[in-house]
C-alpha cells in the first residue's frame, strides 16, 4: 500500500487564530486592489464591443496600442497565457460592431512584419449586460441560499450550514481578488467558476463535517477541539488526493486549454486551493470556534 | 439469477444502450465536411446526436429585440413574436443554411444561432429586414414640389438620426402625405433624393403570393417579379385602374424603389421591382417577400461571431488538455491505489461513455465550458472513489476481513458521497436560466454528469467488488 502521508496529529484548531490572520490580511488586500483597480467586468455585463485578433508572431501590448490610438481608437487589451491571441475590447460602444471591427483590422494592419487574423467579433448591447448582470447575481445569491438550505437539514444545525458558506465566500472573494489583482476579466464563463468553486469548496467542508457528525456519534464525550483535529487528520489524505487530482487537470487546462477557457481555468486554480484551505483552516475552527463562544 | 447477475447486467445494458445512442454521433462526426455539409442541405441531418456550440465550430449567434412600439395596436406581443419567429425562420430556411436553432427569450427577444457563418453582413440583412412591401401613389402637387426643392437646397439631410422630419420640412409638407427617400441608384448619383408619397397604403405586401429573381432580357440586370394572390389582384387592379397617368411608388422598408407612371389599369395580378440590385441583393429579397414581412422591427442588441479557425483550436486545445488530465488522474489513481485505482478508472470510463451517450440522446450542445463541466463531473466521481477507498483502508487497518471492509467502506462513505454531489448539483442547476449558448452547456454536463457520476462511482464499483468477492478472495489490493 502506498500512502502520501503517514498517520497525521496535526492540531489544526490550537493554530487557528494565525489563519483567521492569514486570511483576514488577503481580504484586505482584496477590498483594497478592488476598491482601487476594481473588476475587469467583461462585455457580457457592461455592454460593448470585444475583437479578438491572433497574430503571426509574438508582440508587444504597447505595439497594438499604439496602432489602435493612431486610428483614434482606445481599447482594453487582454491576453491569454501562452498564445499570440488579443481580446479588444470597447465597453458600452454603440457604434456598429462591423464598424468598429472594419476599423481596428485597418488599424492593426499598419503593424510591420507581423500580420493576423480575426477570431471573434462580440457585440453585447446595454440591456443584454443589464439582463445578464441581474440573472448571474440571482444565481450566485440563489445557489448560496439553496446550499445553506441543505447543509442545515442534513446536518440539523445551522451554524455548520452558516460555517460553510462563510467557506464559500471566502472562497469566491479571494478568487474575486486573485481576478482583480491578475487583471483577468469576469464574463459568464468565469461566473460559471465561481458557481463551481462554491460547489467544491463545500463538498471538501462536507467531507469534513461528515467525518465530524460520525465521531460525535462514536466519541460523545470527545472535547470539540481534539474532534475536529481528529477529523482534519484522518480526512487529510483524500482531501490532499483529491485535490491534487483536481488542481493537475485545471492546470492543464490553463496551460493547454485555448484561449475560450483560460480566465475560467484561472479562477479554478485560485479556487480549488483556497477551497481547501478554507476548508481545513477556516470552516472547521469556526465551528469551534462558535462552540467555545464566551456565554 | 440473485441480485448481483442483476446487477451486472444492469450496467452491461446499459453499455450496449450507449454505445447504440452513441453510433450515430460518431458516424456523424467521422464523415468528412463535405459529406456532412451535403447531408445538412438535404435535411437529411440525424436527430439525436450530439451538437457543437458555436463556440467550438465556429458561428454567429444573434439576439434580436422586437420593436414593439411600431407594433400595430390591435396585435398582441406573444402573437407577433410567435409570427416573427416563424417568419425568420422560414427566411432562414430558404436562404439555406443547416440546423439552426431559433428561440425565443423572454417576452420580445429572440435568439438566433447561425452554425458556419462567420460573414454575418448578410444574414444581418437577411435577417434583420422588416421587408414590408408597399404601394403608394405620388404627390405631385405644388406643394409637394416645393417641398423637394426645399430639401433639394438644403446641406443637411431632411430627417435627423431617429427619423423624424425637421420641423422646417414637416411644415411645409402638404396633407396626409409622407416624405419618403429613394433607393440609391447607379453609381455617380451620390446625391439622395426623395418623394412625398399619399399617406394611405391601398395594397401591401401582405398580398404577395410569390416573388422570384427575374432578370432583363437586355441588360442581364436582375429585378424581383411578384404575384398578388386573388384578393390582392383585385385590389390592385381597382386601384390601378382608378389612378391611371398617376406615378406609382413601390416602397420596401420605407425606401422608394421605383416610381413607374400607371399606364393602364393592371390585372392579372403581377408586377416588377427595379432597382440596381446585385444579383445577390436580388436574390435574397426575394426571399423575404417570399416569407412575409416582420409584424414590426428587429433590433439586434447582441451579436458574437467566433471564427472558424478559433473554434478548431478550441476544439483541439480543449479536448487535448482534458485528455492529458484524464490520462495523468487514471494512471495516478491505478499507481496509488493499485486494484481499487483500476476499478475506480473502470468506472470513469463508463462515466465517460454514458455522459456521451446521454447527450447524444438529448441532442445536448457541447461548448467549450461544457467540456470543463464534464471534467468537473469527472473529478467528483473519482473524489466519491477516493472517499471510498481511504475508508476500506481505514477498514482493513482494524484488521477486518475483505468480505467486510468493502461494504462497511461503501456505508460509511456513502452520506459525504451524496451530500457534496447534491451541494455541487445546487450550485449547477441555477445557471440553466441562461437560456442558450456556452454557460448552459455548462450546466447540462455538469448536473448530468453528476447523476452519472454517482451511479458509475458507486453502484458499478461496488458491484465489481461484489463480482470479485465470489471468488472468496483472501487479499485487497488498494
Amino acid at each position: 500500500m502506498i500512502t502520501l502521508l503517514p498517520k497525521t496529529n496535526i492540531d489544526f484548531v490550537k493554530k487557528r487564530f494565525i489563519f483567521f490572520t492569514i486570511s483576514g490580511i488577503v481580504s484586505l488586500i482584496g477590498i483594497i486592489s478592488l476598491a482601487t483597480k476594481g473588476l475587469d467586468l467583461g462585455l457580457d455585463f457592461t455592454g460593448g464591443t470585444l475583437v479578438q485578433v491572433k497574430f503571426e508572431k509574438p508582440i508587444e501590448i504597447s505595439a497594438i496600442r499604439k496602432a489602435l490610438e493612431a486610428s483614434g481608437m482606445e481599447a482594453g487589451i487582454q491576453t491569454f497565457t501562452g498564445e499570440n491571441s488579443y481580446a479588444l475590447k470597447i465597453k458600452g460602444a454603440q457604434q456598429n460592431v462591423n464598424e468598429i471591427a472594419d476599423k481596428m483590422g485597418a488599424a492593426l494592419k499598419a503593424i510591420p512584419g507581423n500580420s493576423f487574423t480575426e477570431e471573434k467579433r462580440d457585440f453585447v448591447g446595454p440591456v443584454v449586460g443589464r439582463d445578464l448582470s441581474k440573472k448571474a447575481i440571482f444565481a450566485i445569491l440563489l445557489s448560496m441560499f439553496g446550499i445553506i438550505i441543505y447543509i442545515a437539514f442534513r446536518f440539523s444545525n445551522p451554524v455548520w450550514g452558516a460555517a460553510g458558506v462563510v467557506g464559500i465566500l471566502h472562497d469566491v472573494f479571494v478568487t474575486l481578488t486573485a481576478m482583480s489583482l491578475a487583471n483577468r476579466e469576469v464574463d459568464l464563463v468565469v461566473v460559471a467558476a465561481f458557481l463551481t468553486i462554491a460547489g467544491y469548496s463545500i463538498n471538501d467542508t462536507i467531507v469534513i463535517f461528515d467525518r465530524m457528525r460520525e465521531n460525535m456519534r462514536n466519541f460523545p464525550k470527545m472535547p470539540m477541539g481534539q474532534l475536529i483535529n481528529m477529523s482534519i487528520n484522518e480526512c487529510l489524505s483524500r482531501t490532499i488526493i483529491t485535490t491534487f487530482t483536481v488542481f493537475i487537470t485545471v492546470l492543464i487546462l490553463y496551460l493547454f486549454g485555448g484561449t475560450g477557457i483560460n480566465n475560467f481555468a484561472f479562477a479554478m486554480l485560485i479556487g480549488t486551493i483556497t477551497g481547501v484551505y478554507s476548508t481545513i483552516f477556516i470552516c472547521s475552527p469556526i465551528v469551534y470556534q462558535w462552540e467555545h463562544r464566551p456565554k | 439469477m440473485n441480485k448481483l447477475h442483476w446487477k451486472i447486467g444492469t450496467i452491461l445494458g446499459l453499455l450496449i444502450l450507449s454505445f447504440w445512442l452513441l453510433y450515430p454521433s460518431v458516424e456523424w462526426y467521422t464523415k468528412t465536411n463535405d459529406d456532412r455539409a451535403k447531408t445538412e442541405a438535404m435535411r437529411m441531418r440525424p436527430k439525436r446526436i450530439l451538437n457543437l456550440g458555436l463556440d467550438l465550430r465556429g458561428g454567429t449567434h444573434m439576439l434580436l429585440e422586437l420593436d414593439v412600439e411600431k407594433l400595430d395596436k390591435k396585435e398582441k406581443v406573444y402573437d407577433a413574436m410567435t409570427r416573427a419567429i416563424e417568419i425568420i425562420r422560414n427566411r432562414i430556411d430558404q436562404y439555406g443554411v443547416g440546423e439552426t436553432p431559433i428561440s425565443r427569450q423572454g417576452d420580445r427577444w429572440i435568439s438566433v444561432d447561425l452554425p458556419g457563418i462567420s460573414n454575418t453582413e448578410e444574414a444581418e440583412n437577411l435577417i434583420g429586414k422588416t421587408a414590408l412591401l408597399e404601394f403608394r401613389l405620388v404627390n405631385t402637387s405644388n406643394e409637394a414640389q416645393a417641398v423637394l426643392s426645399k430639401i433639394d437646397g438644403m446641406d443637411n439631410p431632411p430627417f435627423d438620426k431617429a427619423g423624424a422630419l425637421a420641423p422646417e420640412i414637416a411644415k411645409m409638407m402638404p396633407k396626409s402625405t409622407i416624405l419618403c427617400k429613394a433607393a440609391a441608384g447607379s453609381e455617380g448619383d451620390t446625391r439622395a433624393r426623395y418623394y412625398v408619397l399619399e399617406a394611405t397604403v391601398p395594397v401591401t405586401g401582405a398580398y404577395l403570393e410569390n416573388a422570384r429573381v427575374s432578370t432583363d432580357q437586355q441588360f442581364g440586370t436582375p429585378s424581383i417579379s411578384f404575384t398578388f394572390n386573388k384578393e390582392g389582384g383585385r385590389l390592385f387592379e381597382q386601384f390601378t385602374g382608378a389612378n391611371v397617368n398617376k406615378f406609382l411608388a413601390i416602397v420596401l422598408d420605407g425606401v422608394v424603389h421605383s416610381a413607374p407612371v400607371i399606364k393602364s389599369r393592371i390585372g392579372g395580378g403581377s408586377g416588377v421591382i427595379e432597382g440596381s440590385f446585385t444579383m445577390e441583393e436580388a436574390r435574397n429579397l426575394a426571399i423575404i417577400l417570399r416569407a412575409g414581412a416582420l409584424p414590426a422591427p428587429v433590433n439586434i442588441i447582441e451579436k458574437r461571431v467566433v471564427g472558424p479557425g478559433l473554434g478548431e483550436d478550441s476544439i483541439k486545445k480543449g479536448l487535448g488538455a482534458s485528455l492529458a488530465g484524464f490520462i495523468i488522474v487514471v494512471v495516478f489513481m491505478m499507481i496509488y491505489y493499485k486494484g481499487g485505482g483500476f476499478i475506480a478508472d473502470v468506472a470513469l470510463g463508463l462515466n465517460f461513455v454514458l455522459l456521451m451517450a446521454a447527450m447524444s440522446y438529448f441532442s445536448a450542445t457541447l461548448t467549450l465550458p461544457g467540456i470543463a463541466g464534464m471534467i468537473l463531473a469527472m473529478a467528483m466521481a473519482i473524489d466519491a472513489n477516493v472517499l471510498i477507498l481511504e475508508r476500506m483502508r481505514e477498514e482493513l487497518h482494524l484488521s477486518k476481513p475483505v468480505a467486510m471492509v468493502i461494504p462497511t467502506g461503501y456505508d460509511k462513505a456513502w452520506s459525504a458521497i451524496l451530500d457534496s454531489n447534491v451541494t455541487t448539483w445546487i450550485a449547477a442547476i441555477f445557471l440553466f436560466q441562461f437560456g442558450s449558448g456556452p454557460v448552459k452547456g455548462f450546466a447540462v454536463t455538469l448536473t448530468i454528469g453528476l447523476l452519472i457520476g454517482m451511479f458509475t462511482s458507486v453502484f458499478v464499483t461496488r458491484a465489481i467488488y461484489e463480482f470479485w468477492l465470489t471468488s472468496n478472495p483472501k487479499e485487497l489490493s488498494i
